[in-house]
């Protein structure tokens, strides 16, 4: 088998792009809990963090360390294994995925064959270690949140991989990297603007982001399924959803905006437009969040069952009929 | 990196043995539920040292992210949340139960064994592209495949009349 025969250069590649991605993820966190905090402040005509640093640029530092130091409390009726194991749970689908990413056109962990579905298999785990979490804390607010996350996962990841097979069939490939290299005169979110559509939307509601932040409602659920955890647990959960919204928005980059392409992007510096377009994306959804209200229960499960299934069933039948033709 | 395949072989059946035992001999369902997410992984790991990616992706996509979070879906919604379940007595029919089931799995084992023709996992006994599946799904296999979809009509239908069934009892 040749992808098993791993020479040392390899293993030893693996390891660096292992400990990058690691640093991509807590940084991405800490970039990201800054500008939510941020843009929620503007939207709300306030003025957010301020104190340390610069436009309290520091801020989010300092609650790293404040949060390492907290007392790490497991509840007396919680299931003590689970409740310890949840938190790592959850933090591990989405590391994997960033191993596939093509950040540049040299810049990539690994880009195998089967890179699509592999970001879809792993990031599946995740919602496992939600309903972990959200059971063994053994408290009906954690408990709901579970179940609401799952209902929610469930609905969701349909129209999630029907758009993306949409795109597939036109690249015949599921490499991330040829998906991007078939991107180069015209971007797929012109060609497939329905798909693009209806994955932005679902993508919100896989990642448990406002309006679809049901599971963590805060005023019915206090915090749904993390309400139990302090400490690093609680921390654990806040990076992994901020690095499953960078997965989730840079899939939508890979798939649907062209990936690293853009002007002057030579062998690596399409980092930096990958990051641009990502980081955009990421804006987005938070610009989404602070602007509208929560949707009701019925509401997301209609808007998943009746118009965003069905939608991607017919724009899927679509394309296969007009690749099939061309 | 011979040596490193074998480690990653016997790491990926400890990984499902353990899984499996603890799906088993669980006495709290949920962590019967987690041991069969790990078993599921370890066969995953399986289908990845027999060369087949395609396979481990589809057994995590399909069997831990979609059957373990239905399973556990349906724990939640059915029990409550933490019964446990009486303790199993090993008695001496457990004993015996498990000496005769063991003996035939054992025997049968033997004679499969004796006949099979075995290759290498090293030697490549055919192609697990995802090209080459897929053909051999939709093209050669055709029939077959679609006849499995009409299985799993059928127990998606008799399991709506079985709930149907009793929902309809109960409110009597």
């Amino acid at each position: 088998m040749d992808t098993m025969q791993m020479t040392l250069y390899d293993v030893l590649r693996m390891v660096i792009a292992f400990l990058l991605v690691i640093t991509i993820v807590f940084i991405n966190a800490l970039v990201m809990g800054y500008l939510e905090r941020k843009v929620a402040a503007k939207i709300q005509r306030r003025w957010g963090p301020m104190e340390v640093g610069l436009q309290g640029w520091l801020q989010m530092v300092l609650d790293g360390v404040k949060i390492i130091a907290k007392q790490l409390i497991v509840p007396r009726d919680a299931d003590r294994v689970v409740f310890r194991v949840a938190p790592l749970l959850s933090f591990t689908p989405v590391v994997l995925p960033f191993l596939v990413l093509p950040f540049a056109k040299n810049l990539v962990g690994r880009d195998i064959n089967l890179g699509l579905i592999f970001i879809i298999a792993v990031s599946s785990i995740n919602v496992l270690s939600i309903f972990v979490a959200g059971w063994a804390s053994n408290n009906k607010y954690s408990l709901f949140g579970a179940v609401r996350s799952v209902s929610q996962n469930i609905a969701y990841e349909i129209p999630i991989l029907l758009s993306l097979l949409s795109v597939v069939l036109i690249t015949h490939t599921y490499s991330m990297q040829g998906i991007v290299a078939a991107q180069g005169t015209v971007w797929f979110c012109l060609v497939q603007p329905v798909a693009c559509l209806i994955y932005l939307v679902s993508a919100t509601a896989e990642t448990n982001r406002a309006p679809f932040d049901l599971p963590e409602a805060e005023s019915e659920l206090t915090a749904g399924y993390h309400t139990e955890y302090s400490g690093f647990g609680f921390s654990l959960f806040m990076i992994a959803e901020y690095a499953n919204m960078f997965i989730v928005c840079a899939v939508a980059t890979v798939l649907f905006f062209g990936g690293w392409h853009g002007p002057f992007s030579g062998e690596y510096l399409g980092v930096l437009w990958f990051l641009l377009k990502v980081f955009l994306l990421m804006l987005t959804m938070i610009w989404v969040r602070w602007t509208y209200p929560r949707v009701r229960f019925d509401q997301l499960m209609n808007l998943a069952w009746k118009y965003l299934i069905p939608f991607s069933l017919v724009n899927l039948l679509l394309t296969a009929l007009i690749v099939k033709c061309i | 990196m011979n040596l490193m395949m074998e480690v990653l072989f016997f790491g990926f059946v400890v990984l499902t043995m353990t899984g499996a035992l603890l799906a088993v001999r669980a006495k709290i369902l949920m962590h019967g539920v987690l041991g069969l997410a790990v078993s599921l992984l370890g066969v995953a790991g399986l289908y990845l040292y027999l060369g087949s990616p395609f396979l481990t992706l589809m057994q995590v996509l399909i069997y831990v992210g979609a059957i373990c979070v239905v399973l556990v879906f349906g724990i939640m919604v059915g029990y409550t949340p933490n019964e446990v379940a009486e303790k199993v007595p090993m008695g001496r029919n457990a004993l015996l139960g498990l000496l005769a089931s063991g003996s035939a799995a054992f025997f049968l084992m033997v004679m499969v064994l004796g006949r099979t023709h075995w290759v290498p996992a090293a030697h490549r006994v055919g192609d697990f592209s995802i090209e080459h599946v897929g053909e051999s799904l939709l093209l050669t296999w055709c029939l077959a495949f679609e006849m499995i979809s009409v299985v799993l009509l059928i127990a998606i239908v008799g399991a709506i009349i079985l709930a149907r069934g009793g929902r309809e009892e109960g409110s009597q």
